[in-house]
């Protein structure tokens, strides 16, 4: 019965799956960051719990910038001038810091998810 | 600079433990170093085209162009590592056989370097464009050259004395059981690899989370330290994973080691050759 060792977590993740999938209805909300001077304009940004955000990150310096947050896997190349866009959550509520990675000393911030 | 070592580090660290799994399980094959070789060349270029084209590709699909691009990238690595697998599977097999009827050495020129050529080349190509972007910033912003410089070089020099230490490691486990070892590390490569993009897909707005994160265990052993980093490539390990995440790292896994049983024929992941195989010095 070598089958079942593959196929147990495979149904289980399945089932698991169907069950989480309402998630994928709920409203949508936008909240903007702006990097200027390599810094992030707040530092401090607050969303809400339980709920599928997106985060615009507005990089208004002429240098690329990476924007990651380790505790949230999030990870996307901001050109200079340029904008982008990401989906975040259902989060649980917490503080979720995220980082400029090209300039890590000084483009610091946090999500206060509440 | 050293800010610099490290973020080059990081990215370098990826590509360099994936170049040295394809070392290991392409050993004994004629024309590998070329096929390597050609696939870093390629991924180099392929990055510095990347990062001129960063914008284009961010603005593409609605704004998701950069998830959906890696994706690709990583998806496509999947379908090689996959392809080698499966191969390796059915040949290997043939190739035992022919050994032990005729006596002779086995004969792997045959095997589809283009596969492995292309995984390294598409490693290096996305780790590759976040260090041309990055030094291109420093460059922009009017950094130190000479300092940004040594410091790319410092991390690139790190991250490829740990792919050669993971190399010459796996190199030590007998030749007999050497292509099962490296069969089982390219599934569970490819099964990291899968789960990565579906992060990405994930944070593109694709595909539902699932719960995020499903678990934490970044105290335990965080994924940014060196060691954490090691194993993330390696069999796809992450501190914080959306749980759609693991579904398809699990389905990942699932399919191909099923593939691998079918062409295979054996419970285990296939061995290209059971028994005195005999293999040529690598060069």
């Amino acid at each position: 019965m070598v089958h079942t060792f593959w196929e147990l977590p495979l149904i289980a993740a399945t089932v698991w799956l169907l069950g989480s999938a309402p998630t994928l209805a709920q409203e949508q909300d936008t909240y903007t960051l702006v990097i200027k001077n390599h810094h992030f304009e707040p530092s401090e940004l607050e969303v809400p719990a339980d709920k599928k955000i997106k985060l615009v990150v507005d990089n208004q310096d002429s240098t690329p910038e990476e924007f990651e947050s380790h505790p949230l896997k999030l990870e996307k190349v901001v050109t200079g001038g340029h904008q982008i866009s990401l989906w975040i959550g259902p989060l649980k509520p917490g503080s979720y810091e995220f980082v400029g990675e090209f300039h890590e000393k000084t483009a610091q911030g946090r999500l206060i998810v509440k | 600079m050293l800010g610099t070592a490290i973020i080059v580090f990081r990215e370098v660290l990826e590509a360099a433990l994936i170049i040295s799994i394809v070392l290991a399980a392409s050993r004994g094959v004629a024309w590998r170093g070329v096929w390597v070789s050609g696939g870093v060349a390629t991924g180099l270029l392929g990055a510095c085209i990347v990062a001129v084209f960063a914008q284009t590709i961010a603005a593409a699909a609605t704004g998701m162009g950069q998830e959906v691009f890696n994706a690709s990238v990583l998806f496509a690595a999947i379908l090689m590592l996959g392809w080698h697998n499966v191969w390796m599977g059915r040949h290997g097999r043939e190739l035992a056989q022919q050994m032990n009827t005729v006596g002779r050495q086995v004969q792997t020129g045959e095997q589809p370097l283009f596969a492995l050529a292309a995984v390294v080349s598409l490693a290096v190509l996305r780790e590759g464009s976040e260090i041309v972007l990055f030094l291109y910033g420093i460059a922009a912003g009017g950094g130190e050259t000479v300092s940004m410089l040594t410091g790319a070089a410092l991390g690139l020099g790190a991250g490829a004395a740990l792919g050669l230490t993971l190399y010459l490691g796996i190199l030590r486990i007998p030749s007999r059981h050497l292509f099962t070892v490296t069969n089982w590390m390219i599934l569970l490569l490819a099964a990291g690899m899968a789960a990565q993009a579906a992060g990405f897909l994930v944070q593109a707005g694709y595909l539902p989370a699932l719960q995020q994160p499903l678990w934490d265990t970044s105290a335990l052993l965080s994924d940014r330290s060196v060691v954490g980093q090691i194993l993330h490539t390696l069999v796809g390990y992450n501190d914080r994973p959306a749980g759609m995440q693991l579904l398809v790292y699990l389905v990942t896994l699932t399919i191909i080691a099923t593939l691998m049983k079918v062409f295979g024929g054996s419970a285990s992941p296939p061995r290209r050759a059971s028994g005195t195989v005999t293999l040529p010095s690598h060069p």
